[in-house]
């Protein structure tokens, strides 16, 4: 089952659009910079965005940080959304279970093919902003290493080895899938109560933005490291020197507690739900 | 092959299907009749462990269901409310998912097992095409082509033939006649009359959710007391039988009668030429409609007193 999803996945054109426009907006951004030469100013616009000027390696970081806020979780929202929903709405979902194919066994498959596109769509941004980095802002990595950047390590002249940017790179890649499993349970639990798929996209997508607004409020200070978005940037503290891994980990495990609570909220669901549309 | 006691399904406050005990035995032709929201689909989506009974008990293939439903599936054919496909795979691709999806379906003989059954159902030829781009009858080929991929012992059809022109119609007729002569049990649904009395052997009426008829086809079509008549000289023969004609077409007659045979006696020893004569039996509609009370989708208003 988990092979089918994974060819239904990679069959159908919408994967590769998403994908696209996920790698295109760090390239945009990147032909605007490299033509002007701009930075923005410190503290300001994207992480990374000014250090990227200097030392084109870095970009790929900059490229997460661009896309990590909204649009990846958007993407991930809608493909989680249709997962069920969108083969219930198809009248395929009937026919996949009487195959049959175990409602358990399918929401495991959903997950892990939904994993999958994060990770597929991330190296996709890694890769293409890698390229563009180089090409637009040259690389100064040479046999120094990588200077990290003043604004994010607020130290000066701390470099790391290539090698080691790759693991950061890695560590980051690892969080940000995390971070977006979190996102697709909640779409994916959405999915299985409701036969909409864009139903179930846009009420992932209302979580996701009052969990943003509350993350700045003042007010909500008593929820704040409980909220799903709270620690989402918390894979910058990668490439300070040394690692800050206390909010790395603490993202990390709010995210596991909402992927299993979600989780076992759609299986319950889904278990003892009429097929009926 | 199907037993159901007391079978229920409630939605909030209506009750799609009430009490039904349905029963249906091997190699048997049974077809299930229903206006319009009559609860057909509902029983058969019950059947199949999609929708969960309110109360009462299933059996399928000596199985309980929901309960042990997965040991009996691979053996089930099913079409529910309709062919359900991806429309952007081509109809070819879309049997590979299905067949890949569940267990038995055997990676090396899937090219043949596929094409074996879009040719049964009078696809053999296809292309490539994307799904989205099949007519409404490919699209009810398709979905029993994926109801045959692996050889069913029970086929649950629900609407088969809809969308189908005549002469399709008449194909699926004859497949699943084919089928079930190689011994698969045949258990469909229509609203079609003439479709479940051109093929069934076995019928069952719903009604407002409850089985109001359950029973052979012959057992059905009992003798109305009435008989056909032909005869070249009609006048004569109702000056004979004055009174008892019922009706009149030109030179066929309705007679209230009991006894073909004896009528036919009756009428030879008075010198009418007789060139037809047949007890008439009640219809299958005659049954259907003495049974229903109407279609239940209709949504009549409530007159207020
Ligand atoms: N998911 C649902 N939620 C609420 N009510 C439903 C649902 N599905 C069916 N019903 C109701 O149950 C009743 C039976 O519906 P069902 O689809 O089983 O009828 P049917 O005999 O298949 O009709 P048709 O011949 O039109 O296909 C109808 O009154 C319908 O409104
Ligand atoms: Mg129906």
């Amino acid at each position: 089952m988990i092979r089918v999803e994974l060819a239904k996945l990679f069959r159908r054109p919408r994967t590769y659009v998403i994908a696209g426009l996920l790698c295109a907006l760090p390239l945009i951004v990147a032909i605007f910079l490299a033509t002007t030469r701009i930075p923005p100013p410190p503290g300001q616009g994207g992480a990374f965005l000014s250090a990227v000027l200097s030392n084109g390696a870095l970009y790929p970081a900059a490229a997460m940080a661009l896309v990590l806020p909204v649009f990846l979780p958007v993407s991930v929202a809608v493909l989680a959304g249709d997962a069920v929903a969108g083969e219930a709405s198809a009248g395929t979902l009937r026919y996949l279970l009487v195959r049959p194919v175990g409602r358990s066994r399918l929401l495991v498959a959903k997950l892990i093919s939904l994993v999958v596109f994060v990770l597929f769509a991330i190296s996709a941004v890694l890769v293409t902003s890698y390229l563009t980095g180089i090409t637009l802002f040259g690389a100064s990595t040479s046999s120094a290493g990588v200077a990290l950047p003043p604004d994010v390590t607020s130290l000066s002249g701390v470099t790391i080895s290539p090698a080691g940017l790759v693991l950061r790179l890695l560590g980051t890649v690892a969080y940000i899938v995390i971070s977006m499993v979190g996102v697709a349970a909640i779409a994916l639990f959405l999915s299985t109560v409701t036969d909409s798929a864009l139903g179930a996209a846009m009420g992932a997508l209302a979580v996701l933005v009052t969990s943003q607004v509350l993350v700045t409020l003042d007010a909500a200070q008593a929820i704040r490291p409980y909220l799903p978005t709270r620690y989402w940037l918390a894979w910058i503290d990668f490439f300070r020197e040394p690692v800050l891994w206390r909010d790395i980990e603490r993202g990390a495990g709010i995210q596991l507690v909402y992927l299993v609570v979600l989780l076992g909220a759609a299986w319950a669901n889904f278990l003892t739900k009429d097929v009926a549309n | 092959m199907i037993r159901t006691k007391d079978l229920t399904k409630r939605y909030g406050r209506t009750t799609a299907v009430d009490g039904v005990d349905l029963e249906v035995r091997e190699g048997d032709r049974y077809g299930l009749l229903g206006p319009n929201g009559s609860g057909k689909t509902t029983l058969v989506r019950m059947l199949l462990g999609l929708v969960f009974a309110t109360r009462g008990e299933i059996e399928v293939l000596g199985r309980p269901v929901p309960r042990r439903v997965r040991e009996v599936l691979p053996s089930i054919g099913a079409l529910v409310e309709g062919p359900g496909a991806y429309p952007n795979l081509s109809g070819r691709t879309n049997l590979a998912v299905f067949d890949a999806a569940g267990p038995g379906g055997r990676r090396r003989d899937r090219r043949a097992r596929i094409d074996q059954a879009l040719e049964r159902v009078g696809l053999g030829g296809i292309d490539r095409r994307p799904v989205k781009a099949y007519s409404l009858g490919m699209r009810q080929r398709l979905g029993l082509a994926a109801a045959l991929l692996r050889p069913p012992r029970l086929l649950i059809l629900d609407e088969p033939t809809n969308g189908l022109d005549p002469r399709g119609i008449r194909e699926v007729r004859d497949l699943l006649a084919e089928l079930n002569r190689d011994g698969v049990t045949v258990f469909l649904s229509s609203h079609l009359l003439s479709e479940i009395d051109a093929f069934c052997s076995r019928v069952g009426v719903m009604d407002r959710g409850r089985l109001v008829v359950q029973d052979d086809l012959d057992d059905l079509r009992v003798p109305t007391g009435r008989v056909t008549l032909g005869t070249p000289t009609p006048e004569r023969a109702v000056a004979l039988l004055d009174g008892r004609v019922e009706h009149r077409a030109g030179e066929i007659l309705t007679v209230r009668h009991d006894d073909p045979g004896a009528l036919n006696a009756e009428l030879v020893a008075a010198g009418v030429t007789v060139t037809a004569i047949a007890a008439e039996r009640r219809t299958l509609e005659e049954v259907v409609l003495a049974a229903t009370t109407g279609s239940s989708d209709r949504v009549e208003r409530v007159e207020a007193a």
